[in-house]
């Protein structure tokens, strides 16, 4: 589904992202792991051109999307992103946040998008919210929203940057319930988090990230189970 | 013969009027006498209208200047796109001039350079203080386009929304909330800065009270009176603009 090839991304004189060659198989849930300030969340922001790769090409459904000709908000329309801070559009209601994308992309008329709101929001119990303000939501329900927002535009892959880690701890259930929801589902999902139980639970392979290169990858229960890498023994012991 | 014409009288045969009398007198001619009020009425008239005309262009060119800005200075490094950068130049020459010049000297240049022959002061004192005013927007809307987190603007392309879809539906409106108390002091500067168009015989509130001090040598009443009218209008306006704010911070209340 997306092919990573040779990516790499600096700031400046700063090198992020160092030589990242990568395959993601439809139907997989690819879960990255890593210290902070691994590239984990640059890596994944530029699976949609949020940030633009220094060099290397990223191939989306046999479109090289990053080709300047490629016209990126059409590739971004099957992407689907959510963040570590929600971003809500703060002046719309939730049922307005929801459907602008949808509608203004021609994806599909108000009234259906307004029935599909409905739906998405009956699916993550919030239907009572839709004329409310996200000021007026809490954290968990903001990102609940956040990712049926996502998913109204009906991607074919979901990107999740640390969707928790904004969360107060006992929020953080209720989000990645959705998220496991959709896994069931069989959605494409790249999930960059700190919570390992989820990571072990729903993911098909982990990334380990650490300076900007993929250091280890495996099914979760083995790579849990037996970490080669010291760098990743080194993690897995300060948060397990 | 009524009081007026009888303190007229008394005046001129040398008798000291007390000040009551003289105060009667002076407000008299300042405001009653040969309908002189609707002078002032027909100034007010002409300052709104000037004012309006100005608002109008200076927020338009404000919007474009600060949009083009904003767009130039969000571009990715390594994609920059050529055109925007010559009308981004040109942007950034109309900002430093306008705000570098006195707005007394662009009057002037204005209505005696450029448009020297034309006899529509009003009109020519509009477009200036319209196109003074739009540099000092652009500046505000471009500081209120910045002030809108990141991550909004982010979320809208992750939808693939386009660059300017988001702008319109999610940045500015955020924008034109939080810029609406230095919006606000720029158009009561403006409503104020209507005065000036006098020095090229723009025919507002001031050009009339002008007018009745060249008749009656009298300059107290009819500048006090000005500066109660101009006073009124602001605090109109404020009032209008308190009221705007409130209905726009809806999304705030929890």
């Amino acid at each position: 589904m997306i092919y990573v090839d040779h990516l790499t991304k600096s700031f400046g004189d700063h090198l992020v992202l160092d030589d990242i060659s990568e395959h993601i198989a439809p139907g997989e849930k690819v879960v990255v792991i890593g210290p902070s300030g691994s590239g984990k969340s640059t890596f994944l922001r530029c699976l949609n051109l949020l940030e633009m790769p220094t060099s290397g090409t990223i191939t989306f459904n046999g479109t090289e999307i990053t080709d300047p000709k490629v016209k990126i908000d059409e590739v971004r329309r099957q992407m689907g992103m959510v963040f570590q801070h929600f971003n809500l559009f703060a002046n719309l209601t939730i049922r307005r946040n929801i459907t602008l994308a949808p509608v203004q992309t021609g994806l599909m008329k108000q009234d259906e998008a307004d029935e599909l709101a409905v739906t998405l929001l009956k699916r993550v119990d919030l239907a009572d919210k839709a004329d409310a303000y996200p000021v007026q939501l809490s954290g968990g329900q903001k990102q609940r929203i956040a990712i049926v927002r996502a998913l109204a535009m009906k991607p074919k892959l979901m990107l999740f940057d640390e969707p928790t880690s904004a969360l107060d701890p006992e929020m953080v259930g209720e989000v990645l319930e959705v998220m496991k929801e959709l896994a069931d589902e069989g959605m494409t999902m790249v999930v960059v988090t700190h919570e390992m139980g989820f990571a072990r639970e729903v993911g098909s392979r982990v990334l380990f990230m650490a300076d900007g290169k993929i250091l280890e990858q495996n099914a979760p229960a083995e790579l849990f189970a037996n970490p080669q890498h010291p760098r990743l023994k080194d993690f897995l012991s300060k948060v397990l | 013969m009524d009081y007026y014409e009888l303190l007229f009288e008394q005046m001129k045969s040398g008798v000291k009027l007390s000040f009551f009398e003289s105060f009667y007198y002076k407000f008299y001619s300042a405001f009653i006498i040969n309908e002189r009020w609707l002078q002032y009425i027909e100034g007010v008239g002409t300052t709104i209208l000037v004012t309006a005309m100005a608002l109008v262009l200076g927020v338009i060119l404000g919007l474009i200047v600060a949009l083009v800005r904003t767009a130039h200075d969000q571009q990715r490094p390594g994609r920059k796109n050529l055109i925007l950068g010559v009308v981004n130049a040109i942007c950034k020459v109309y900002t430093t001039v306008i705000r570098g010049t006195p707005m007394m000297v662009q009057l002037l240049i204005m209505g005696m350079v450029v448009f020297a022959s034309s006899r529509n002061f009003t009109a020519v004192g509009a477009l200036t203080l319209g196109i003074n005013s739009g540099a000092y927007v652009s500046e505000i809307i471009r500081s209120g386009l910045m002030s809108i987190d990141a991550g909004q603007m982010e979320a809208g392309r992750s939808l693939g929304m386009d660059y300017f879809t988001t702008m319109r539906f999610i940045i500015i409106p955020q924008a034109i909330k939080n810029i609406l108390p230095a919006l606000g002091n720029e158009f009561i500067i403006l409503l104020k800065d209507t005065s000036l168009i006098t020095v090229i015989g723009g025919k507002e509130l001031l050009y009339a009270a002008q007018g009745v001090m060249n008749r009656t040598y009298e300059a107290m009443f009819p500048l006090m009176g000005t500066a109660c009218i101009y006073l009124a209008l602001v605090m109109l306006f404020t009032a209008l603009l308190g009221k705007l704010e409130r209905r726009l911070r809806q999304s705030d209340l929890r």
